[in-house]
């Protein structure tokens, strides 16, 4: 096939949108917006870094910082949150192997995540309001660095893209739940009980001929507990949103209510509480979760220690409620006893759940060798280093000591941070994207396995990379959220810059091989109505 | 007390070798598992004994910093000492106030910087004259922020803000501010 006819209608013309049930689309379709958004985040990310190295002269400080407030946002919103809406969407449904709850609900989860995170990256873009994602009290109600009018739309887009995650949550709980029309009646209690983690906790204590039968899928509790998580953190950004949004709103109407009503030591601990849901929560749950289902699809076995895999996600989630502490351990007013149990011990128990993850999943491919070396494989060992690289760097961060001269330094957002999003959970990502490549698309071929294994050799080095050189000037004293301007860490800036380039290339080269895979009309073709009516997953 | 910059030396070491280690570790792994091997069957003791190694890493890790790093305990129980010098600053409006133009420390003497904020979420951060940092803590409005520490080599050093509080924050810098005279003996 010629170029053109390739770009046209992707490789070998085997993509056919038409054929694509309404589940399919909308799965694409996040997918589609969850990589345009990877595209944005990765740009600020690379505009970032070549601004540490040296300040680019069209771009003021007070933009840079808007970047910077963006950037995380749109990665993880925009981002991961639309490709895990997707993949979830799909597999929740495909696993417990009955039509989703709502295809509607689930279009408008698309539509307000979409809208929500355009809105707050314009007002952000336009206005520069950059209190950070972390939002300490009262900096974002600080009208005197930033435009009351920017932080209101930007609130409101966070408003917007939350209330599209709440859709998201009752799709997916309903799915789990509901008795589909035609069916017999569904166990909803018993099933809703398996899914978050109950029936696990009472066999643990029952009598062997009492014990009750795990009605869900491992994978399906998986995400089902990683949505607990996801129901309590929206609803402390919501509730953070609409206090912020009070004090904006009276600054426009000419009232200037007292920052001080609000207790700033507070604040920072149940909004911390709420944003480590899904830092130390939902994202640890769903990448064990999907882990453990790569292995299982790649090797065709069970998975090892199944039962102890499934508990382990509970106690993950349990441990997710309390160790929001870690992240202040720098705080002089904070509890020493919150510090000590919650940011210090509880936080440990992080290195254990992971690692039974990661040790059940190597051992399950260990019992399938010798195995093919193949994208989603190679991709979920990338994930798995991702994380072993960066959890031991958090516990040590999470130290009363060592956080003292490790807080709000390059360490934290280098290896630690950026090598868990960037090489740990996208990585996983890619290899869900991998496997279901086939399957959501009714067949399309990959267009080159050249473009695929440089994706995955450039994005691993690059993201290695940049965390490696971020951490070694952290160690140096390189503080995060500031500015050198005389280049004082340059050679490690230099370094992390060049490394960060390998991870655009390798966005840029997948983007490509997935464009080329599917055609230009096929990715149009995804946002067209589907001509399938059925509620079915895929064809009949 | 023992330099910080010591303790980050000990770290950076530790973390390097477990990463060599783990890329290792990960590469060898992806190899085997491509080939065929004689026995493929994982044993549940190696699982079992792995969960008790990472338990004890878990645990011993925080109890080994609260016995080797020395202002671990200080910094915990800083109410039980009496410090031989308190500065008392405060910052309001991105720029910080200093009892005097420079802090003027014996060399190990404990001293305790009590710092407040009147508006924003501030850090407060001292700095070697190569930009590594001594030690940081976070200064929250509304609340005591304060932090003893011991200075056991003569220096230059320098105040910063370690917390962002907006663009204007970057400029929270107050060069070569702080001086530890040279040590008895030294």
């Amino acid at each position: 096939m010629s170029f053109k006819n390739t770009f046209m209608n992707g490789a070998e013309g085997l993509f056919k949108p038409d054929s694509l049930t309404q589940i399919q689309k909308i799965v694409l379709r996040f997918v589609v917006v969850g990589l345009v958004f990877y595209a944005f985040a990765v740009i600020e990310g690379m505009i970032m870094r070549i601004y540490a190295v040296d300040p680019i002269p069209f771009i003021s400080t007070d933009q840079y910082f808007a970047i910077l407030t963006a950037h995380p946002l749109v990665g993880i919103f925009g981002s991961t949150y639309a490709l895990v809406f997707g993949a979830f969407l799909f597999l929740t449904p495909y696993l417990m192997k009955k039509p989703l709850y709502s295809v509607k609900l689930a279009n408008w989860s698309l539509i307000l995540l979409t809208s929500g995170v355009l809105l707050f990256w314009i007002a952000g873009f336009i206005s520069h309001y950059a209190p950070l994602y972390t939002l300490y009290w009262p900096l974002p109600a600080d009208f005197s660095q930033f435009s009351v009018w920017g932080g209101t739309f930007f609130i409101l887009g966070i408003a917007i893209l939350m209330v599209g995650t709440l859709f998201f949550i009752i799709n997916i709980f309903k799915t789990i739940v509901y008795t589909p029309k035609g069916w017999e009646k569904q166990p909803s209690a018993a099933l809703l009980g398996s899914a978050i983690g109950y029936t696990g906790l009472r066999n643990m204590f029952a009598k062997k001929e009492n014990k009750k039968e795990h009605l869900v899928p491992l994978p399906v509790a998986a995400i089902a507990r990683g949505t607990v998580d996801m129901v309590l953190n929206t609803g402390i950004i919501l509730f953070t949103g609409v206090l912020i949004l009070v004090f904006m709103l009276a600054h426009i109407l000419g009232f200037d209510l007292k920052e001080t009503a609000i207790d700033a030591l507070l604040y920072k601990n149940w909004f911390w509480w709420g944003l480590d849901l899904i830092a130390d929560g939902l994202v640890l749950i769903f990448v064990a979760g999907t882990w453990y289902l790569l292995a299982v699809m790649i090797t065709g076995k069970k998975l090892f220690m199944q039962n102890i895999a499934r508990a382990a996600l509970l106690l993950e989630l349990v441990v997710s409620w309390t160790v929001w502490s870690h992240h202040l351990l720098s705080d002089q007013a904070q509890p020493a006893i919150l510090k000590i149990v919650s940011g210090e011990f509880v936080t440990a128990f992080e290195l254990i759940t992971q690692g039974l993850a990661f040790f059940i999943v190597l051992a399950t491919l260990w019992s399938a060798r010798p195995l093919k070396m193949t994208n989603p494989l190679k991709f979920l060992l990338g994930g798995l280093l991702g994380f072993a690289l960066a959890v031991p760097a958090g516990i040590m961060q999470a130290d009363v000591g060592l956080n003292r001269i490790l807080h709000n330094t390059q360490w934290i957002i280098g290896p630690h941070v950026h090598v868990a999003i960037l090489i740990g959970l996208t990585m996983t990502l890619y290899a869900a994207v991998y496997i279901l490549f086939p399957i959501v698309t009714n067949g399309a071929k990959l267009y080159s396995q050249k473009l695929a294994n440089i994706h995955f050799w450039f994005h691993l080095i690059g993201g290695i990379g940049m965390g490696a050189f971020m951490g070694m000037a952290g160690l140096n004293g390189m503080l995060r959220r500031t500015l050198y301007v005389d280049g004082e860490f340059n050679t490690y800036m230099i370094l992390a810059a060049l490394s960060g380039s390998l991870l655009l290339i390798a966005f840029l080269v997948f983007f490509y091989n997935i464009v080329m895979s599917v055609g230009l009309k096929g990715v149009i073709g995804i946002f067209m109505p589907s001509k399938l009516k059925t509620k079915e997953l895929l064809p009949e | 007390m023992v330099d910080s910059s010591t303790v980050l030396w000990g770290q950076t070491i530790a973390y390097t070798i477990y990463c060599l280690v783990i890329l290792l570790l990960m590469a060898w792994f992806a190899y085997k598992i491509t080939k065929t091997g004689k026995d493929n069957k994982v044993k549940p003791a190696l699982f079992y004994t792995f969960v008790g190694f990472l338990t004890a890493l878990g645990v011993s890790l925080h109890i080994i910093t609260y016995n080797t790093i020395p202002w671990t305990p200080v910094d915990l129980n800083r109410s039980e000492y009496v410090p031989d010098k308190t500065f008392d600053i405060t910052v309001e409006n991105h720029e910080f106030f200093l009892p005097a133009e420079k802090l003027v420390i014996d060399c190990n003497d404990l001293v305790l910087f009590d710092v407040t904020s009147k508006d924003l979420t501030y850090g407060f951060g001292i700095f070697r004259e190569d930009n590594s940092m001594v030690f940081q803590m976070q200064v929250v409005p509304g609340h005591r922020n304060d932090i003893l520490w011991q200075f056991d080599k003569p220096g230059i050093y320098t105040i910063r803000s370690t917390e962002y509080s907006g663009p204007r924050g970057i400029f929270m810098i107050l060069k070569d501010v702080v001086e530890v005279l040279p040590c008895e003996g030294s």
